[in-house]
């Protein structure tokens, strides 16, 4: 006789090595989303991630599914080059906001100006994570840094840059949202928007992307329910939560 | 435009082409399929030739953003498992080095032409052989190594570049062609379909979705030391078979030479006009042309020296780069001297033959 029934559990798309993550992070439950879309989507058998560098780049090992590590920021290259070359799988890169906000701009801009058949979830968490939390170029005004420890100032170190806007300007017809993790809604409003974002690809619709916004608390020096205030009331308010577009429907 | 000239055999038939178009049908008949590229001039020519004949076989033709970008889009195009290629200049080539190490690192097939101009900088588009320290000493960070060919006609880029994917394949390795702008400009008959066309072979390690299998990994960074030090042992032994079954190289007139003359590419076709009108003055002068750039042909030139040649005259059009492997494979026991011009001056056959005069009188 069966006692218990399972009604949640690992994603299959997942391996069972541990996340490597701080406590606190965004990663985790990012990883987790994508991994529940591939299953719901029934699309690990064909799907191909690619890895960035800075806290992601062991990403290839969450992932039970065929991966490629890429240099920091090509992520969309590679991306594009994979698929082209194998049109069939369902091909997306996981990078963080110093990997594709950073050095690795061009290659998104272009990748979401072709309006490439790719996936990218994108986390904004508003620094370097890995090399210890130096400026990214979302980071907020004021926020202090390692590389600017005063806080950034617009007339120093630049403005935040605002990517899902950006690229909804380049790429009208994809599908390009934010979101955020700092709540079980916005959590699961997450998942639906990647959802979206394999979906277009898939479809042959265009480029899909979800900027999500995500704490770091070893960065951030605050503890993980502090770090889902400051999202709240410190980072939605520059970075609004919306889909700036996607593709037009048929009529 | 490339021109047919007649056909000379069944199934053998010859154009007059620039060298970079030879570069370009040489590829698409070795099965590439996927071309990433920016434009650059003195490459455009083979660049053209891809947008224009990839279409005709079902092929993919990109225009990159940046060259960082479409050495990039190799990578993915290649860890997917076809058969690609990119093409530059000098400095967009300085571009690729990072893709070039991540492509020798992670094992990746393709093939990465190097149109030479002059530099440093952004220089000037007239010919050199100034990227032959780049092109053979990596471009990139850490202990990799690209096979590197040297054609020295349009014949020869079309044939190397079409044996550069089998290689590629065979080694799992990036293969370079160094050609220059003298070369990839000029117009010369080709005889093409001197090999069946070939379809890229299935590479079981590519990525295309697991399916019903083990996951696969492509990776360019290991995740343990001790990973990391088998990984460089891996790649050692490689590099080491290369270097022991690829050297190739044309010697000319060296039996009973005492000087030899030592040049690639465009430069060895101008050096052979000179070094015949020595030689018809009287004095029994040799060229040794090494093809192999990396691995460079040392035990052929090895051979030369225990055959009685004494002195090695270097010319390449760059201010000394290749002198440094004469040196290496001389090993002290011939002397070595330099003829060469850097920063895109052409060399005139007189020029050359006055200098090859002072080395044999």
């Amino acid at each position: 006789m069966k006692d218990y029934e399972i009604v949640y559990q690992k994603p299959d798309a997942m391996t069972d090595i541990p996340f490597p993550y701080c406590p606190g992070c965004s990663h985790g439950i990012i990883h987790r989303l994508v991994a529940e879309v591939m299953d719901e989507l029934d699309i690990a058998t064909q799907a191909i991630g690619i890895t960035s560098a800075g806290c992601s780049v062991r990403n290839w090992r969450q992932f039970d599914i065929d991966m490629v590590m890429s240099l920091h920021g090509r992520g969309p290259a590679v991306a594009t080059g994979l698929k082209r070359a194998r049109p069939e799988a369902v091909v997306f890169t996981c990078q963080g906001d110093g990997d594709m906000a950073a050095i690795g701009t061009g290659e998104v801009i272009h990748a979401a100006a072709r309006c490439e058949r790719i996936t990218v979830i994108y986390v904004n968490n508003g620094v370097f994570g890995a090399t210890g939390g130096q400026q990214a170029p979302t980071t907020l005004i004021g926020q202090a840094t390692p590389s600017y420890p005063h806080g950034r100032e617009p007339g120093v170190s630049g403005y935040p840059l605002k990517m899902a806007e950006l690229l909804a300007m380049v790429a009208p017809d994809s599908y390009i949202s934010r979101t955020s993790i700092h709540t079980v809604k916005h959590i699961l409003r997450t998942k639906k928007a990647i959802r979206e974002a394999f979906w277009v690809q898939i479809q042959d619709q265009g480029f899909g992307l979800v900027e999500v916004l995500a704490a770091c608390p070893t960065n951030w020096r605050l503890d993980s329910a502090a770090c889902m205030e400051k999202i709240e009331s410190e980072i939605i308010p520059h970075f609004p939560l919306q889909t700036f577009s996607s593709p037009k429907k048929e009529a | 435009m490339a021109y047919r000239v007649n056909q000379i055999a069944t199934g053998f038939e010859k154009f007059l082409m620039r060298g970079n178009q030879a570069v370009g049908e040489g590829a698409i008949r070795a099965g590439c399929r996927y071309f990433f590229g920016y434009p650059i001039t003195p490459q455009n020519e083979l660049f053209e030739y891809m947008a224009k004949r990839l279409p005709q076989v079902g092929g993919t033709f990109l225009q990159s953003e940046s060259e960082l970008a479409g050495i990039n889009m190799v990578f993915g195009a290649a860890a997917g498992g076809g058969r690609c290629m990119t093409s530059s200049s000098g400095p967009g080539f300085t571009l690729m080095g990072e893709g070039l190490t991540a492509l020798a690192t992670a094992q990746l097939p393709a093939v990465i032409v190097c149109v030479s101009r002059s530099g440093p900088g952004l220089g000037r588009i007239a010919s050199s052989q100034a990227d032959y320290r780049l092109a053979t000493r990596g471009g990139g960070h850490g202990d990799y190594q690209c096979l590197v060919f040297g054609p020295g006609s349009a014949q020869e880029l079309y044939e190397l570049t079409f044996e550069a994917f089998e290689l590629a394949d065979a080694y799992r390795n990036p293969v370079i062609i160094l050609s220059d702008a003298i070369l990839g400009q000029m117009m010369e008959p080709v005889t093409i379909d001197t090999f069946p066309e070939k379809n890229a072979p299935e590479k079981e390690w590519a990525v295309k979705g697991k399916g019903d299998d083990p996951r696969k990994v492509i990776k360019v960074a290991p995740h343990t030391d001790d990973e990391l030090i088998t990984w460089n042992r891996d790649l050692k032994a490689k590099y080491q078979g290369m270097k022991a079954r690829e050297q190739r190289f044309e010697s000319l007139y060296t039996d009973g030479a005492s000087t030899v003359v030592v040049a690639f590419g465009s430069t060895a076709r101008i050096v052979l006009d000179a070094l015949m009108r020595v030689r018809e003055d009287g004095a029994p002068v040799g060229l040794f042309r090494p093809i192999s750039l990396w691995p460079f042909p040392e035990t052929a030139l090895q051979e030369l020296l225990e055959q009685g040649v004494e002195n090695l005259v270097v010319v390449e059009a760059n201010n000394g780069q290749m002198i440094e492997d004469v040196r290496l494979a001389a090993a002290g026991e011939a002397k070595v001297s330099h003829y060469g011009v850097g920063g895109g001056h052409i060399f005139s056959p007189d020029e050359v033959y006055r200098e090859i005069l002072q080395h044999v009188s």
